[in-house]
């Protein structure tokens, strides 16, 4: 076991220089020159020469990454140039939302689609397996950016039974946090919860066919406990797996409905900062969100080889 | 009732799982698809397409030949605002109703499903030619290249992709033809893993072997006995990806971050139609491309499923 995870830790450490290099080569080799942007067109090629300078830029490219890596490792990742707000402080202030979306998303989506998948495998191909095998193959195709918009017209504008924006800190006021988090995590959870229903489902059907489940039957054990305890157990790993894997098209869901919705996450201050051309902020966000992706991953992995240790013999 | 066979296949998803090869945000979910779905495959596979299927077909080449088409259909001017008829309702003069500047709805989904199509295919196709050449040759020759290969897509494949296509369109710029080539790239390393995988299971097959004692050259192996063989896995892990691109384009667009307005794609349609004073007005601008990019993509992964069933793929494969 030991191992493995030397190697995958090896894996993430490769992951996360090349990241590092990518996001750094960002901006640097793409065209545009950072000193037209903050002097302005007109200024002297004298001026611009000593901002320059003073920006280090004018270092050999592997001096100017070294720099940049050394600071980042001290938390300093620069500072947005329209409010001087740091980077490092736009992430603190902004990770709390996004990490409780996509963990209210995922209570959510695990919350539908487990039962659903247990009670579904029994009796798999009746009609109630048909009509929620065809509903989330439905769910696949929504995409938060389809899915939000429509949930804002009908339970926000229409109802009126949540509100369309706004954000309120949850050690504030808990209750109203929860009420305005419910319509943007409910929106990204539409594809999370297809996913999961769908491979606990296969994965249970046939785990149902294995003879340790006749031999549980045959001891008189209850269904429910046969399902839970012999069943769902050995699918766990794989949703948990698939809940890894997921984390990518979720941070792609909470971009989408911070913005919608107003939410001062992690996604709302990209975007402004995409828009408004701040390159450090883009420059220190994307760094940040790609390498705690990979490391997630890597958890993801850790957990698993302690809960399923078929994986290290592979 | 499922075989031995099928069982294993089981088994070996939950431990390809646990292997896990990390994919980009938008196929990851396609892919897990798939390999859920694998079970399914054994007991539909000698059922016919059936009516979804041919629906769903049709409707992709309905979206498909308007888009190619637009130009030449009798549609009025997407961009033109005819500003008597604001907001109106589905009526003869526009058959889906006009926005909140009067265009007339029906000509501007025409107009937008060609970005989402663009990017969809375009991407698919290049990554189709180069990661899905290098996965065949790689995956059939083995040795130092394989292993290279291999691992560099690996890391690729680590990065989440909308991160750094939001970060590439950052600094190169937002346009068509960029997101297309970003998106494209992107799918490469996803396309070579497939393939690979899919070209090196092949490899080892015995009319390879025989292929290789009858003196056949290695360019006539990979084209001739591998590639009619990976094709089924390509053409369907193809459909699944053009769909994925489609939802990455869409979510780029929605953020403002795709082509610019007024040209309009899907994304930025519903997103336009989404600001809260016109959700209350008029609900149709952000419903209509909400309900298109829904049948689309729904009838995309409904022909992938279909003939990923009558393939009889399995997830070994893949």
């Amino acid at each position: 076991m030991g191992k493995y995870l030397i190697r995958r830790f090896l894996q993430l450490l490769v992951v996360s220089f090349v990241i590092s290099v990518l996001v750094f080569m960002l901006v640097h080799l793409l065209p545009g020159d950072p000193t037209t942007q903050i002097l302005g067109a007109n200024d002297t090629a004298a001026n611009r020469a000593i901002l320059l300078k003073q920006l280090g830029l004018n270092l050999p490219l592997w001096h100017q990454y070294t720099i940049w890596l050394s600071a980042a490792f001290h938390g300093n990742l620069g500072t947005s140039y329209l409010n001087h707000e740091s980077v490092t402080h736009i992430l603190a202030t902004g990770a709390p939302v996004t990490i409780e979306l996509i963990i209210i998303s995922q209570v959510l989506a695990f919350a539908v689609a487990i039962p659903l998948a247990l009670v579904v495998s029994r009796k798999p191909n009746r009609a109630f397996d048909n009509v929620s095998t065809t509903t989330t193959f439905g769910l696949l195709a929504l995409p938060p950016f389809v899915v939000a918009p429509i949930l804002v017209a009908v339970f926000a504008v229409g109802l009126g039974w949540f509100p369309a924006t706004g954000y309120t800190p949850f050690t504030q006021a808990p209750i109203t946090n929860i009420h305005e988090m419910i319509l943007p995590s409910v929106a990204i959870t539409a594809g999370s919860i297809a996913v999961y229903f769908r491979l606990l489902r296969s994965d249970l059907i046939s785990t149902l066919q294995q003879d340790f489940i006749t031999m549980a039957r045959s001891k008189g054990l209850s269904n429910r406990r046969i399902m839970w305890r012999h069943a769902f157990r050995p699918s766990s790993f794989s949703l948990l797996a698939a809940a890894g894997i997921n984390i990518g098209s979720l941070i792609a869901g909470t971009f989408v409905v911070e913005l919608l919705f107003a939410l001062p996450g992690i996604g709302y201050a990209l975007v402004q900062a995409v828009f408004q051309r701040d390159y450090l902020v883009v420059q220190g966000i994307s760094l940040v969100v790609a390498i705690a992706f990979v490391v997630i991953q890597f958890i993801v992995d850790f957990v698993f080889t302690i809960v399923d240790p078929r994986v290290v013999r592979e | 009732m499922p075989d031995d066979k099928e069982l294993f296949d089981t088994r070996s998803s939950s431990k390809m799982l646990a292997n896990r090869i990390p994919m980009t945000a938008a196929t990851d979910e396609a892919v897990l698809e798939m390999q859920s779905a694998a079970v399914d495959g054994e007991v539909l596979q000698k059922k016919p397409f059936g009516f979804l299927f041919w629906f769903a077909l049709s409707f992709v080449g309905i979206v498909l030949f308007s888009a190619v088409l637009a130009n030449v259909l009798p549609l009025q001017n997407p961009n033109f605002g005819h500003f008597t008829d604001l907001n109106q309702g589905p009526s003869s003069a526009h058959l889906l109703g006009t926005d909140d500047l009067g265009r007339d709805i029906l000509a501007r989904l025409v107009f937008g499903a060609r970005v989402s199509l663009i990017v969809g295919f375009l991407g698919v196709a290049i990554g189709l030619v180069f990661g899905g050449s290098a996965g065949l040759v790689s995956g059939y020759r083995g040795g130092r290249l394989d292993i290279a290969l291999n691992a560099f897509s690996f890391i690729i494949l680590a990065f989440p992709a909308i991160v750094a296509v939001i970060a590439i369109v950052t600094f190169w710029g937002a346009s068509l033809f960029h997101i297309t080539i970003i998106l494209g790239i992107a799918t490469i390393p996803l396309m070579y893993r497939v393939i690979r995988a899919s070209s090196l299971a092949f490899a080892q097959r015995d009319f390879v072997v025989a292929a290789k004692t009858m003196g056949a050259t290695n360019t006539r192996i990979v084209l001739r006995e591998i590639l009619p063989n990976v094709i089924p896995v390509m053409v369907t892990f193809s459909l699944i990806t053009v769909a994925g691109l489609i939802v990455i384009e869409g979510t780029l667009a929605f953020l403002g971050l795709s082509v610019a307005l007024p040209t309009p794609s899907w994304g930025n349609l519903i997103n336009e139609g989404s600001s809260n004073g016109l959700l209350s007005i008029n609900p149709l601008i952000m419903l209509w491309p909400a309900m298109a990019m829904f049948t689309l993509l729904w009838s995309i992964n409904l022909i992938g499923d279909r003939l990923r069933q009558r393939f009889d793929l399995r997830e070994g494969v893949l």
